[in-house]
């Protein structure tokens, strides 16, 4: 029973983040048709800007991380401007190329400029796990998961609440529509992405003290804001947010129960299940964005 | 006008050709595949660096066969399908006539293939699985311990160790895999029971499910084979779920120097299998040279946890250069039957190769020092047990 929670509690941890990852993918992805295979680099930037921050600039460490995220989201605005508004218009294919190119130089930049040794971030958390009765968890990683749950409730009130979100939503409806409401199209796909870029960056940014930091981090990252995007549907942000706490908690179980050394095989089985007998997702609306 | 240009063209090809310096005698060049990004980055670029120190030191000697030795490093990425192409790319296109790589088992393994099919031989530095001296690829000369002979070193130590259940955790590779067999054959043999093996991905990064599986199993000792870097996440996360274990590593590439600094108090107490000893370079076998090693080490600036695995690429690169000098040409297959009367001293300790694997076709391998440390306090310490025999 205790391992059952401890599993319950491993897996609930890890999928927090996981959605975090996935409601970034599944904005872009969903709502500007983009498939961003770019989104594990900016995990991995936001990652190592909080490191530059920390290790080199000397920053606090609750500092950092919204230092990293606004990095991590300025770094999307430059890319959407420079890459993606000249291929507005472009067939899917041809985007998905340009990303995949743009995966490939942020990786091999993020190795030319920080060696391909791993990093270790220092936390100001005490290393004695917090102990909840049977099951024991380290203070890092409640911060980690707590900060992810406001990032993503601030995200759906940004989109739901704001006049800001009401105008991406409205965007990805119907374009021409929004255009003659006044909403300026071009400025709503750079602050997409740049959303998109930014929850990425979060996610790096706090995942990255809890492990390591190596240029190649971001590759399994991009996998699973995948896995996510697919399980909850894209472009459905609750979808993603609860699509991130199934994949964590299946895998747990998985890698507890069935086989660990083939954890990832349960998430990725669950995604085949899904896309035969659910393709629209395992909570898809009637109504959907975009 | 254009016959002009022409003959202008062609006078200036010659001129140029005639006024590049004739080239001094060409350098002898041995190919490196190591993981120089990716997941197990670290350690290949410790090796890197011991390498380059083993090349300088031969140079300064004056080289082999009276030319300079010339590394030609190639990143296998931590993957072995790039660990076959780098060896391709090493053999084929810059005509190596020896190889020192590839780190990892499964990255060695991969490339094995394609030294037999060109006919290169290789020195392999760290790989442990038993299957690379076993194969039958007479191109093979390892101066790493294989798994089993690791267990073997440990055998000694049983008896204080008094382990009576064992579990596993390892990485999800011919390297974990083999460990995993090699040292539950030690237990079995020594009357210790063998509890679970569990195996995690190679760039796994959450090995929290693993970690509560071996809790609860009840076992004293835990066997841990991986990098450093996934060793350093399994303590942290093992500290967090308040494992009580007595910690083994295996492998020889846990560099436990990195492990204090990462990991801190979740290192503590963990015992580590290596292959040399940069805290105490007077108990290698050549005290000197390994104290000339460490020195030259921290001279040039490299972070001193990065000995325990950086000696290996000295010691590959010696052996290669050797094998060159006795064959008196840097020929493949001169340097193949060469490394066979191959015996020097390496930073490890001697180094000569002895046949293994069916017969007509042996691999070679060397019978490397084996140590084993303690992590206590916050530095390392040679257990009580295994006082200089």
């Amino acid at each position: 029973m205790d391992q059952l929670l401890q599993h319950l509690l491993n897996g609930l941890l890890l999928g927090a983040t996981y959605s975090l990852l996935g409601i970034g993918l599944t904005l872009v992805f969903g709502l500007m048709n983009v498939v961003n295979f770019a989104h594990g680099e900016f995990y991995t930037f936001g990652a190592y800007a909080a490191f530059a921050a920390l290790a080199l600039a000397s920053v606090h460490f609750f500092l950092a991380i919204p230092l990293a995220i606004v990095a991590g989201a300025l770094a999307g605005a430059v890319c959407e401007r420079v890459l993606l508004r000249p291929l507005r218009g472009q067939s899917i294919d041809t985007v998905m190329l340009v990303m995949i190119g743009l995966w490939i130089a942020m990786q091999n930049a993020e190795l030319l400029g920080w060696g391909g040794v791993a990093k270790s971030v220092p936390t100001p958390f005490p290393t004695q796990p917090v102990v909840l009765g049977a099951v024991s968890v380290a203070p890092l990683r409640i911060f980690v998961f707590v900060v992810s749950g406001l990032l993503i409730l601030g995200a759906h009130l940004l989109l739901s609440r704001t006049k800001l979100g009401r105008a991406m939503r409205a965007t990805f409806q119907d374009r021409e529509t929004a255009a003659l409401m006044g909403v300026s199209i071009e400025r709503i796909h750079t602050v997409t992405f740049a959303f998109g870029a930014g929850l990425a960056a979060a996610a790096g940014a706090l995942l990255g003290p809890v492990f390591l930091l190596y240029p190649s981090m971001g590759d399994l990252a991009s996998l699973k804001a995948f896995s996510v995007v697919i399980l909850g549907g894209l472009g459905n942000f609750g979808g993603a947010a609860l699509g991130g706490l199934v994949l964590g908690i299946a895998e747990e179980l998985g890698a507890g129960y069935i086989s660990s050394g083939y954890r990832d095989a349960v998430g990725f089985l669950m995604i085949v299940a899904v896309l035969l007998l659910r393709p629209s997702g395992l909570f898809a609306r009637a109504e959907r964005v975009g | 006008m254009k016959q002009a240009i022409r003959a202008l063209f062609v006078a200036l090809t010659v001129v140029a050709a005639l006024a590049a310096p004739a080239p001094a005698q060409e350098a002898v060049k041995i190919g490196v595949i190591q993981p120089l990004s990716g997941s197990v980055a670290a350690s290949g670029n410790y090796i890197r660096m011991g390498a380059e120190i083993g090349r300088d030191w031969i140079n300064a000697k004056g080289g082999v066969l009276g030319r300079k030795v010339e590394l030609l490093i190639e990143d296998n990425k931590s993957d072995p399908k790039e660990a076959a192409t780098a060896a391709e790319k090493l053999i084929v296109r810059d005509k190596v006539p020896v190889i020192v790589g590839a780190w990892g088992s499964s990255m060695t393994l991969a490339a094995m293939p394609k030294l037999e099919e060109y006919g290169v031989p290789m020195v392999v530095e760290t790989s442990s699985a038993a299957t690379i001296t076993k194969a039958g690829n007479p191109w093979i000369f390892r101066i790493s311990p294989p798994s089993e002979m690791e267990a073997l070193g440990l055998s000694k130590y049983m008896k204080d160790l008094g382990i009576k259940q064992a579990d596993f955790l390892a990485v999800n590779t011919d390297w974990g895999r083999g460990a995993v067999g090699a040292f539950g054959d030690l237990l079995k043999r020594s009357g210790a029971q063998v509890g679970t093996a569990e195996f995690m991905e190679q760039a796994a990064t959450d090995m929290n499910a693993q970690i509560t599986k071996v809790k609860a199993g009840g076992a004293d000792t835990l066997f841990l084979t991986t990098s450093v870097e996934q060793i350093t996440l399994v303590l942290k996360q093992a500290q967090e779920q308040r494992l009580v274990r007595r910690v083994i590593t295996t492998g020889g590439s846990s560099s436990p120097s990195q492990l204090i600094k990462q990991a801190g108090a979740a290192a503590e107490g963990t015992y580590h299998i290596l292959f040399f000893l940069p805290w105490f370079p007077e108990a290698m076998p050549d005290g000197k040279l390994a104290k000339a090693f460490v020195d030259e080490w921290a001279k040039r600036g490299h972070p001193f946890e990065g000995l325990t695995e950086g000696f290996r690429g000295h010691d590959g690169v010696l052996t290669a250069v050797e094998a060159i000098r006795i064959a008196g040409k840097p020929d493949p297959k001169a340097v193949r039957e060469a490394l066979w009367k191959v015996s020097v001293m390496g930073v490890n300790g001697p180094i000569k190769f002895e046949k293994d694997g069916p017969a007509g076709k042996e691999s070679g391998q060397s019978k490397p020092s084996i140590f084993i440390v303690q992590v206590k306090d916050g530095k390392i310490a040679l257990p009580a047990f295994s006082a200089k025999k």
